[in-house]
């Protein structure tokens, strides 16, 4: 299916990360939005609430964060493609519903424009240290998709794939941006709507009555969904449930459908990651990172290679799940992996459990409320090749 | 003596559960229900039945959405498209179903704690916006789920779980809650009062906006038998010599003390009043003329 026009403008602009995530997720058929204001995540939705009037879109300002995520999965049980914009403290408050659209299998995406913490830490300056909550912020056990752009075309292009993404495998998707690629100005081409492929709402075509809201067969994972509306007259619960979405309060229940929601990402994995690769060959170094900090580690590379260092890089795009296998077999083959990210060290925990002892780890931390110092990455580098 | 000649008679030793006239409206397949004997939320349930037997709807137009609890089980046994959903935030779910397919009536069914404790943000939220939901309270004075603790509405003095020496934390007065925040229609029954409380099901389904029931309703497994109060019979009378009914009695003056007058009734009724979607589109057509594209009221589903 291609995009629908009226959501879609053509042409080439001059937009930041937030506006140009905001019309990515109208190019991908986007027509719901509750949100609640937070710096520096707002200007997503101060987009989408002017453009949406015209387009068939509604957006809706919350009383707050944990309303605004619950009313997204009530719109996406519509068949409306549905989206909530926040940043740290928001996110936090979101983690409850986050969860319910895990358990309900809720297509839907959640953009956090990240700032420092914790608390209200740095409210207009950037951080990366929400990677961790993405990936585990609500309680149980669950598999998710989480996204980080690095540029404001990224974050157009990168929206869609979001959209997309949550519909196939029926689950939230975490557009983690930080604030330096939401607030930085570059130019976005957006393109024509039959070039924009959108993956539609896999409605079952059973009959009311034959239908269970969960229901899988010859080992499937993703259950076919049915709208609200449309005479179903399904039922479904943030509780336990069977194939009928009816409450199932036993161990067997219980192992069936948490394994059952792990399996439908962790079985697909190869599908969902996303990342470049760049000179990982013969490499000794190889730097690892997302967003922002792929750019600002790009200068420190260069450096690097000028003192004679043989750097790699791998920039995640999809971070959640984790590109475990590619990273396992890398680290047999070099000498280390450094790893700047704007937080006191989360992301390289999982690379270095994947390196399994195979090489070295370095993380290069940063707190929030910039961007690292290029020197000290390169610093890193060296210090890794040795 | 014509008239009990003509009375159909029920062959009492062969009648199926699905027999009841209200069975369409229930899930069958999920019976016997977890409710305790004598609790009042099946009556709650029984009552909008008998209303939607009565009103004859298409089935696929009603959504129903419940809390946590034990009314928010009410979303599990009615058979519409129905959303148990996480605690408190019923109404925010529920407004975002509405809001993304209009043609939807959502009805939420959900008790005191649920809506007034830890959801009365969106409470108020929904009732200022007028939001186009008919919002169900089941009252029982507390925290039944977990075990009778004290809620935001347990009566001054009432013994409750976590108030062990009696409540002295100040009670809402729900309808005069939702009456000020701007609700357009708001009603209080006793699960004793089935037949008025069914007739402002009937109503209420027809009206637009915010709709408030509020039931008091018995739970004896843990708010009667701490208070010492009896049995759910010792309760319905209770109900029968303490209630009184006062039609559009200011909402000021229907609280609620420990064991003493229910003030019922219709205290707000105002059809008129317009909903968030009317002042929605009347605003966007007013301010953007035909650049303005409402959301289709099947929702904002393409498929071409």
């Amino acid at each position: 299916m291609k995009a629908d026009p009226l959501g879609v403008l053509t042409g080439a602009h001059y937009l930041d990360g937030d506006f140009a995530a905001g019309e990515g997720a109208m190019a991908a058929g986007c027509r719901f939005v509750a949100g609640y204001p937070i710096t520096p995540s707002t200007e997503v939705v101060e987009r989408m609430s002017r453009r949406f009037p015209m387009m068939g879109g509604t957006f809706i300002q919350m009383e707050d964060e944990m309303a605004s995520m619950a009313a997204v999965i009530g719109a996406a049980f519509t068949g409306t493609k549905s989206m909530t914009v926040t940043s740290g403290p928001g996110f936090s408050l979101m983690m409850e519903n986050l969860g319910l659209a895990v358990m309900m299998e809720t297509p839907c995406v959640l953009v956090n424009v990240q700032r420092g913490g914790p608390s209200t830490g740095l409210p207009t300056m950037t951080g990366q240290s929400d990677m961790m909550q993405a990936r585990w912020g609500s309680h149980g056990d669950y598999e998710i998709i989480a996204m980080s752009p690095k540029s404001p075309q990224e974050s157009f292009d990168l929206m869609i794939d979001a959209f997309n993404l949550s519909e196939i495998y029926r689950v939230p998707v975490l557009f983690m941006m930080d604030e330096c690629v939401g607030h930085m100005t570059e130019k976005v081409i957006i393109p024509e709507p039959d070039e924009i492929d959108i993956v539609p709402r896999k409605l079952t075509d059973k009959k009311p009555g034959e239908f269970w809201p969960y229901e899988v067969n010859n080992g499937e994972l993703v259950p076919e969904f049915a709208r609200a509306g449309d005479g179903y007259r399904f039922h479904t619960t943030g509780l336990t449930h069977d194939y009928r979405g009816y409450p199932d309060m036993t161990v067997e229940g219980q192992w069936k459908l948490v394994t059952r929601l792990m399996d439908k990402i962790n079985k697909n994995v190869d599908d969902i990651i996303r990342f470049e690769e760049e000179e990982t060959d013969g490499a000794d170094v190889v730097v690892l990172s997302y967003g922002i900090t792929s750019r600002v580690a790009r200068l420190a590379i260069e450096k690097a290679r000028e003192k004679g260092v043989k750097v790699g890089v791998i920039r995640l795009i999809v971070v959640w799940p984790f590109p475990e296998k590619q990273i396992r077999e890398m680290a047999k083959k070099i000498k280390g992996f450094v790893v700047p990210e704007i937080n006191m060290g989360q992301v390289v925990l999982e690379v270095e459990r994947c390196a399994a002892g195979n090489c070295t780890t370095t993380s290069v931390p940063h707190p929030g409320g910039g961007v690292h110092d290029p020197e000290t990455i390169v610093e890193a580098i060296v210090g890794a090749a040795k | 003596m014509s008239a009990q000649a003509e009375a159909p008679t029920i062959d009492m030793d062969n009648v199926q559960p699905e027999d009841h006239p209200i069975a369409p409206f229930i899930r069958m397949d999920r019976m016997p229900h977890i409710w305790c004997p004598t609790c009042g939320i099946g009556t709650v349930v029984k009552c909008y039945a008998a209303a939607m037997e009565k009103l004859d709807l298409d089935p696929k137009t009603i959504a129903i959405v419940s809390g946590i609890g034990c009314t928010g089980r009410v979303a599990g046994y009615m058979n519409y498209d129905a959303f148990h959903t996480t605690h408190g935030r019923a109404i925010a779910f529920a407004t975002g179903l509405k809001m993304a397919r209009t043609e939807l009536n959502v009805t939420l069914f959900s008790g005191d704690g649920d809506l007034s404790g830890i959801g009365g943000n969106h409470f108020i939220h929904a009732a200022r916006r007028n939001m186009d939901l008919l919002v169900v309270l089941v009252n029982n004075f507390t925290y039944a789920m977990t075990g009778g603790q004290n809620a935001p509405t347990t009566p001054l003095k009432a013994i409750s779980s976590t108030m062990p020496f009696g409540n002295f934390d100040q009670p809402f007065n729900l309808p005069h809650l939702a009456a000020s925040c701007g609700a357009s229609y708001v009603a209080r029954w006793t699960s004793l009062h089935i037949r008025r409380m069914t007739k402002t099901f009937e109503e209420a389904m027809q009206r637009k906006g915010f709709r408030f029931i509020e039931v008091i309703a018995p739970c004896s497994t843990l708010y009667a038998r701490r208070n010492k109060l009896g049995t759910g019979l010792n309760l319905m009378q209770f109900y029968h010599d303490n209630s009184e009914i006062r039609h559009g009695e200011d909402t000021r003056n229907v609280d609620i003390g420990f064991q003493e007058k229910i003030i019922c009734g219709k205290f707000v009724d105002e059809p008129e009043k317009t909903t968030y979607h009317e002042n929605m589109h009347t605003h966007y057509e007013q301010v953007l003329g035909d650049k303005y594209v409402p959301m289709p009221p099947e929702g904002g589903w393409r498929d071409e």
